[in-house]
């Protein structure tokens, strides 16, 4: 039987296993549209925004680890994913964009919504395609997925001209991808796991440092079992949250600019750091030339491009995280560190007294919401969260157990990614409760996606932490620039006005006593559900290591005796 | 002069890339990005017809070359890349340079360093001439130099082409996907 382009693409994805996928119509992809309608096993929807559908299908990738869909239309429905394109590249996202085009003939010709998309995707896609041909589109599916989920993930797009949707013929899918260039798995030298495996025996104050590569390569057992095999203590990046229990005893918490201080000591006074699956960004490392000074460094890393990157390093492998660490850990012998552990312990002490958490003010304090989520909802939920003050919030408050149960923007740093990234990834794990953590700023970047949960009727629950500031430019104001609030201080609407008229259950809270009920008000509700928390205006987050500093440069929260 | 030609700031990298539409770009893409210096970058087709070959000749002070190999072959159509700078290697660029010859002397005088030089008038005109050389690319900045003071009017230079000695050959035996469906499933045409 012959096929359309457009059922073409729909067969494609359903030997791709794709069940869901998040788009907005248009001229150019219309015919891939109406082949949906012979396609009911897949489930299309329709977001408001085609930055939203990026974001979703990012949300639900990282929810699940399997490739997230999006779909939009030529032009400016183009132009509106790479935004959500750019924020899967740095964050290492697998999914894939399928575009319309403007017909084969009408290329280059200024047409009528037709952009050069894959020039403007090329810096923030893993890969791009323009299918020339029907006979192409098979072989370009199969290669786009297959580039989006392996190696270092991240995202693809496929532009497909509207007249090759429109085009016929017999529908074929390959077995296999032939791909010269393409090398998805270095394979590591057995001299390098060697002279890692002795480096870690005789480390003396040891530290790994644990990130996104974990759970994208499914190391988390593995990363245990060293840990605990050469008492190693942990420090996750951002990405990294969930890649180990954070209440296991050798997990100390985020490192980085907004880390946990006790991470940021132990990194600056270790003799060997151990980093796997983390890219030592500047937002980790601080000032680079004084970072780890007295550190050996082993850096494992997919991504061959990333060793000595930014840190030059004594070993790097470029190779599977979970495939290496296998071939490092029966060379390691148990250990432990005790001395090391019991300074880690001071710091951690330190900073417990200066907590904020400890601390009682009329008003509602963000860390405090945060930290109550964490206990009303057992600390189990998925939260997705947007980018500010909030995001580093949760990372500090909202300790988590399991891999991919945080859900951020790090890499780029997109606010507007919280609200529909949460969305794709209720879609992913439906029996899971999440919850898309917010601030008021980056909400309203992307709330038109509110239509999108209540049309899909999808179950999440949108708490808003409302300080009525873009609260991080504001605290970099008050810190860097003597409090000039040059454009932070925010107009907002009436959120939960605001969830009337979409119709969705909603509730504000301005006191501590009201988190319980909040939170059993969320979850009693079967639907979006929509949470404003009015907190303190002028919270700063700590610690804070100001850009370009030295890593154990922090300004700290004062000690509460120090107080006035 | 010997064939080594190993200047300290300066990195030679050759690589086999697909040859179709927009690998070019792709890889001025991403040596923009990265922001990574590029002296000379030539590309041609090679004795295979689906690979070109690239030579990039990169400043090598903003990025280590393992970095810019590392991700060259990041790109999905990069198939062999090779940093050929610490190995022996033939290089060369091609000039052509039209100088004037509008009098006898000045004629004398380029045929006389075209003699000096691995350089001949290929165009030979009464008021101008086109000397082409085909050297290393030190050797052509002597000859220009060398022809500037009779005066040069126009010049065009190919840029660095370079290849190992010996036995390290940059191949691939890479054959290209057919790309289409089996014949006897070929699908109607019809255009909109």
């Amino acid at each position: 039987m012959l096929l359309s382009g457009g059922e073409i693409v729909m067969e494609c994805l359903l030997k791709e296993g794709v069940n869901v996928i998040f788009g907005y119509p248009g001229g150019a992809i219309l015919p891939t549209y109406d082949a949906m309608t012979k396609y009911p096993q897949i489930h299309h929807v329709l977001v408001r925004h085609e930055q939203g559908a990026a974001h979703m299908a990012d949300g639900y990738a990282r929810a699940t680890g399997r490739v997230g869909v999006a779909i939009a239309t030529s032009g400016p429905g183009a132009t509106n994913l790479v935004t959500g394109l750019a924020t899967a590249m740095m964050d290492s996202s697998p999914i894939v964009c399928i575009t319309g085009q403007v017909a084969r003939g009408s290329i280059g010709t200024d047409a009528f919504q037709e952009t050069d998309v894959t020039g403007v995707t090329l810096p923030v896609t893993k890969h791009n395609f323009l299918v020339d041909s029907i006979e192409e589109l098979p072989y370009v599916m199969k290669e786009a997925f297959y580039i989006a989920r392996t190696g270092r993930q991240g995202p693809v797009l496929v532009d497909i001209p509207k007249d090759v949707q429109i085009e016929k013929m017999e529908f074929f899918y390959p077995d296999e991808v032939h791909l010269a260039g393409y090398r998805p798995a270095a394979q590591a030298d057995e001299t390098d796991v060697t002279s890692a495996a002795a480096m870690i025996q005789q480390a003396q104050q040891p530290i790994i440092l644990a990130g996104h590569g974990i759970m994208l390569s499914g190391a988390m057992q593995e990363l245990r079992e060293l840990a605990e095999l050469a008492g190693i203590p942990v420090a996750l990046t951002l990405l990294g949250k969930g890649a180990m229990p954070e209440s296991h005893p050798l997990v100390i918490g985020m490192m980085g600019m907004h880390g946990v201080a006790a991470a940021n000591h132990a990194i600056q006074n270790a003799d060997l750091l151990i980093a796997l699956g983390m890219r030592f960004d500047d937002r980790v490392t601080g000032n680079l030339k004084t970072y780890a000074k007295n550190a050996r460094k082993i850096h494992i890393d997919i991504d061959p491009s990333e060793i000595n990157k930014n840190v030059p390093v004594d070993v790097g492998i470029a190779g599977d995280l979970k495939t290496v660490l296998r071939q490092i850990i029966p060379k390691v012998e148990q250990t432990n560190h005790p001395q090391w552990v019991a300074q880690i312990r001071d710091w951690q002490e330190d900073s417990s007294e200066r907590d904020i958490i400890n601390t009682h003010s009329g008003g509602l304090i963000a860390a405090q919401v945060i930290n109550d989520l964490w206990k009303f909802t057992g600390g189990d939920a998925v939260t997705v969260t947007d980018v500010g003050q909030h995001q580093m919030i949760e990372a500090q408050y909202y300790p988590h157990q399991r891999p991919a149960t945080m859900l951020t923007s790090g890499g780029l740093g997109t606010m507007g990614f919280g609200f529909p990234a949460a969305i794709g990834a209720k879609f992913g794990r439906p029996e899971e409760e999440v919850w898309a953590i917010v601030g008021d700023g980056g909400f309203q970047m992307t709330m038109a996606e509110l239509a999108t949960a209540v049309q899909e009727k999808v179950d999440i629950n949108i708490a808003i932490v409302n300080n009525g500031f873009l609260g991080m430019v504001r605290q970099w104001q008050e810190i860097f620039y003597e409090k000039r609030y040059q454009s932070t201080p925010m107009f907002n609407p009436d959120f939960c006005k605001l969830a009337d008229a979409y119709g969705i259950p909603n509730m504000r809270v301005s006191e501590r006593s009201q988190m319980a009920a909040a939170v059993e008000f969320a979850r009693s509700i079967k639907g979006p559900v929509l949470i404003e928390f009015v907190v303190e205006k002028e919270e700063m987050v700590y610690p804070m290591v100001p850009a370009g500093a030295d890593l154990d440069n922090m300004i700290r929260r004062p000690k509460p005796e120090q107080k006035g | 002069m010997s064939e080594q030609d190993n200047t300290p700031k300066k990195h030679t990298i050759i690589a086999l890339v697909e040859n179709r539409p927009g690998v070019l770009n792709r890889v001025v893409s991403l040596f923009r990005r990265r922001n990574y210096n590029v002296d000379s970058l030539t590309v041609g087709r090679t004795h295979r017809s689906h690979l070109s070959r690239m030579t990039i000749v990169v400043d090598a002070l903003k990025a280590p070359p393992k970095q810019i190999v590392a991700n060259l072959y990041k790109l999905v159509n990069v198939v062999e890349v090779r940093e050929i700078s610490e190995d022996l290697y033939v290089s060369r660029d091609l000039a052509l340079i039209k100088v004037r010859t509008d009098d006898a002397s000045s004629y004398n005088l380029v045929t006389e360093i075209c003699e000096r030089f691995p350089a001949r008038l290929v165009d030979i005109g009464t008021k101008v001439s086109i000397v082409e050389c085909t050297a290393r690319a030190e050797v052509i900045e002597e000859l220009i130099d060398a022809l500037r003071p009779i005066g040069i009017v126009e010049m065009v230079r190919t840029g660095i082409v370079a290849m190992g000695r010996g036995v390290r050959i940059l191949d691939s035996d890479y054959q290209p996907q057919v790309r289409a469906a089996p014949a006897a499933l070929n699908g109607e045409r019809y255009s909109v």
